[in-house]
Parts: structure tokens; C-alpha cells; sequence
């Protein structure tokens, strides 16, 4: 940004290949284990609050709060607890997962047909295979639907991780702006936008596979 | 003496109260930056929004904006508006904050009015094209009152992303609350951090409450028999 220099220095792009992979990497296993993980917690208090609306109106309200306050904010009201680690990160990073994993597994599992259900109680289903046979694999386009947006959702928060020192692409943010220097700023900032474009279409994909009866109505 | 004994310490300094770097001064920096941010996403995606939802045209891309608009980072979108706000001699802080929140709040509102539009009942325009309304009266007296919670909703969702983005300005030399944080990270001066982080929160939940009332005040006496509740399209993300 300085006059004179270009707006994007390939030179550098090329000469930092290996760091911009390793950030890449970084990226996603931190969205990786706040999508994983989030998503053990949601599926387990899903299940269970399925059928209890006070519950779930409460559980709702809580991970709402929690997802209305800025990521920064989070971040940093966590980091005189569990100081400037990976911990810090994937606490902020997991409960900002919640309330959208929450909302769309249960609103799947909800949306299963009152008949389907009867017709499976009917059939001699106990509770467990009614939800594992009958009502998971109904809600399972809803539930990916769900993960789709966590993951999209993540992958741009994990652009400020780095700021508690865990990486990422924001690193080559932070980097572009401390040195005033444009080309790790757009370097850093694409690929992150790319990253989630690219996740996304990769979880249509597995979509597809997962409900190939959705296909033919779809 | 507990850290938050420390933090009440930090906080009855009279420093903390006046001039630049008191916390009136920061929290109106913080107000009047998301502010002003808001209205200009208004004045952008409100009246096309409407357009749309009234004419019924471009409906893809109105819903696809709002997609889009969650996977840009508000760091992304901080990254690309520096350079261009500098390229344009607009300078730090300020400016490049600003560019940045734009395109963060135009997709939630531009998809919400047009879809709270869209989806009046259309038996009710027949009707009320039937009575003699005109063309105009039908959007003003009809559909807007009609759609008017499900925009408030939108403007909502863009505050909310707006000032959590307002406090990453402090990344680019801003002012507002995000001072606190980063000057707090730098200094490794965890009252000053947590005193941020709180006013932050409470900034941000405060706006969606606020919003919330104003969008239960704004159902039309009308529309509130039959409380059919419509869900917003989700577009808010956290920032």
C-alpha cells in the first residue's frame, strides 16, 4: 500500500506457497474440530429436547444470546480463563455452531410426518429405531442443510482466531495490516472467502449422496 | 484482591470516563459508526428489495445475495477494504471500517424486504386492488405494513453483524469498544480487555433486543389477529 508498490505481489504469493498451505491447513482443522465437536453436543441434546419445547425453547434462547455476541468480544471474555489457546479458539468457535445445528436437526426430526411415524410405531418400531431408522434419515437433508451453514459460518470466524495466536488465514490478515502490505491482505482474505465457497459445494455433494431420494424430487 | 475487584479498580479511574479513550466517547464512536453503516445499507437495499418483492422479479438473486453475504468474512471484507480505502486516500480507520460493514448489512435487508414483500398474501392485494387502490397505495397501505416486521428483522440481523464488525475496526485503527480488546491483547492489560469484551456483548444484545420490541410494535393492528408468525429467512451469522 505503500506508493508505487502493485496491489498483489506474485513474487511473494509464489515464495510463500508452504506458509499459505500450512495456513490453509490450520484453517480447516480448526473448523474441522468446531464443526465436529459442536456437532457431537448438538446431536446429543437434540435428541433429547426434541420433544420437550420448553426445553427447547430455552436451549434456543441461551445459544442465541451466545450467537448474537461478536466473535472478538467471546474471544477475548475467554482469554483471562483459558489464556491465548487452541481451547480459547474452539470454545468461541463450537458455541457459535449450536444454535444452528440445534435448530435444524430438531426442526428435522419434527418434520418427519405424524403418519410416517404411526405407520412405524404400527410396524412393532421401538423409540430408538423410530429415531434411528424413521426420523434421522428424514431429517438428514435438514440436519446437512444445517451443517452446511455452521461450517460456512465457522470458516469466516476462524479468520480471527488468529488474533489469540491459532492461525488460520486471518494470520496473513493480521500479517497485510501490521506491515501494511496489500498482498497477504487479499492473499488471506480470498482464499478464505474460497475455502468456504469450496466447502460448501463439497458438503452439496455429500448431500447428494447421503439422500439420493431427495434427488428425484429436488 | 480477585480480578474482578481489579476490573472495578481499572473501571473507578475517572480516566476511563472522559476524553478520547473514555468509555462514553468509545461506545458513541462504536454507536455512530454501526449507525451510520445501517442507514446506508438501508438507503441501498430496502427500496430494491422492495422493488423486487413488489414487481416479483429477480428473486434468485435476492435470496442468493443474502448466501453470499455470510461467506464473507467481516475480517475478508476488513482485508479487502483497507487497500481500497487507502488506494483512494480515505486513510485508516474510519473509512475502511465503514467499506467493510456495507457489504455485510445490504444482503440481510435486501433479502428480507424483499421476501416479507413477496409472500403478502396475494388474495389481500386482489382485494385491495379490487377496492380501487392504486398501484402505489397497494405497496404503502398493503404490502409495507404487512412486510414491515419481517424487514425490521433484517435490519436487525445487519445491526447485530455491524457492531460485532465495528469492533474489528480497531484491528485497522479504528476507534470504538474493539480499542479496548486489541489495546487490551497488546498491552496484556486483561481489565482493559474484559471491560471491552463486556461492553461488546451487552452493545450487541442490546441492539437485538431493541430491534425485537420495535419489530413486535410494528405488526399492523390488522395483521396481529391472525399472528401468522412467518420465519425469517436465516441470514444472520455471527460476526
Amino acid at each position: 500500500m505503500t506508493p508505487g508498490e502493485p496491489l498483489i505481489r506474485w513474487d511473494w504469493i509464489v515464495r510463500n506457497l508452504d506458509v499459505i498451505g500450512q495456513r490453509v491447513g490450520e484453517h480447516l482443522v480448526l473448523t474441522g474440530l468446531a464443526v465436529g465437536i459442536g456437532f457431537v453436543i448438538s446431536f446429543v441434546l437434540s435428541i433429547w429436547i426434541a420433544r420437550k419445547p420448553r426445553l427447547y425453547a430455552l436451549v434456543t434462547w441461551i445459544t442465541g444470546i451466545l450467537y448474537t455476541i461478536p466473535s472478538l468480544a467471546l474471544f477475548a471474555l475467554l482469554i483471562p480463563v483459558t489464556g491465548l489457546s487452541l481451547l480459547t479458539a474452539e470454545i468461541g468457535l463450537v458455541g457459535y455452531t449450536l444454535l444452528i445445528l440445534i435448530r435444524n436437526i430438531v426442526g428435522g426430526i419434527r418434520s418427519v410426518p405424524a403418519d410416517v411415524r404411526e405407520a412405524a410405531i404400527g410396524m412393532g418400531y421401538t423409540e430408538r429405531q423410530l429415531l434411528w431408522r424413521v426420523e434421522l434419515p428424514l431429517a438428514l437433508s435438514v440436519i446437512i442443510a444445517g451443517v452446511r451453514v455452521a461450517t460456512v459460518t465457522t470458516i469466516g470466524l476462524t479468520t480471527v482466531t488468529a488474533l489469540i495466536g491459532q492461525g488460520g488465514l486471518g494470520y496473513f490478515i493480521l500479517e497485510g495490516i501490521q506491515r501494511f502490505f496489500s498482498t497477504p491482505l487479499i492473499v488471506g482474505a480470498t482464499l478464505s472467502v474460497l475455502l468456504a465457497v469450496l466447502v460448501d459445494a463439497a458438503l452439496v455433494l455429500l448431500q447428494r449422496q447421503l439422500t439420493p431420494w431427495a434427488r428425484a424430487t429436488s | 484482591m480477585g480480578f474482578l475487584g481489579q476490573v472495578g479498580a481499572w473501571l473507578s479511574n475517572p480516566s476511563r470516563w472522559q476524553g478520547v479513550d473514555g468509555i462514553p466517547n468509545r461506545v458513541g464512536e462504536h454507536l455512530f459508526l454501526s449507525g451510520l453503516a445501517v442507514g446506508i445499507a438501508i438507503l441501498i437495499a430496502l427500496p430494491l428489495g422492495v422493488l423486487l418483492g413488489h414487481t416479483g422479479r429477480g428473486g434468485f438473486a435476492a435470496i442468493n445475495v443474502a448466501n453470499m453475504g455470510r461467506a464473507l468474512p467481516s475480517m475478508a471484507l476488513l482485508a479487502f477494504a483497507l487497500p481500497l480505502a487507502f488506494s483512494l486516500g480515505l486513510g485508516l480507520g474510519f473509512w475502511p471500517t465503514l467499506l467493510a460493514m456495507i457489504p455485510l448489512a445490504v444482503p440481510p435487508i435486501l433479502t428480507n424486504s424483499f421476501v416479507a414483500v413477496r409472500e403478502v398474501d396475494r388474495d389481500v392485494l386482489e382485494a385491495a386492488r379490487g377496492m380501487g387502490f392504486r398501484e402505489w397505495h397497494v405497496l404503502s397501505e398493503v404490502e409495507l405494513p404487512l412486510a414491515a416486521p419481517l424487514i425490521i428483522v433484517g435490519v436487525r440481523n445487519a445491526a447485530v453483524a455491524v457492531v460485532a464488525t465495528a469492533t474489528l475496526g480497531a484491528l485497522v485503527a479504528g476507534g470504538g469498544l474493539g480499542r479496548y480488546i486489541i489495546d487490551g491483547l497488546a498491552l496484556q492489560e486483561y481489565e482493559r480487555l474484559v471491560v471491552g469484551a463486556i461492553l461488546v456483548a451487552l452493545l450487541a444484545v442490546a441492539v437485538e433486543l431493541a430491534f425485537g420490541i420495535v419489530e413486535r410494535l410494528a405488526v399492523s393492528t390488522g395483521a396481529r389477529a391472525d399472528s401468522a408468525q412467518r420465519d425469517a429467512p436465516e441470514t444472520a451469522s455471527p460476526r
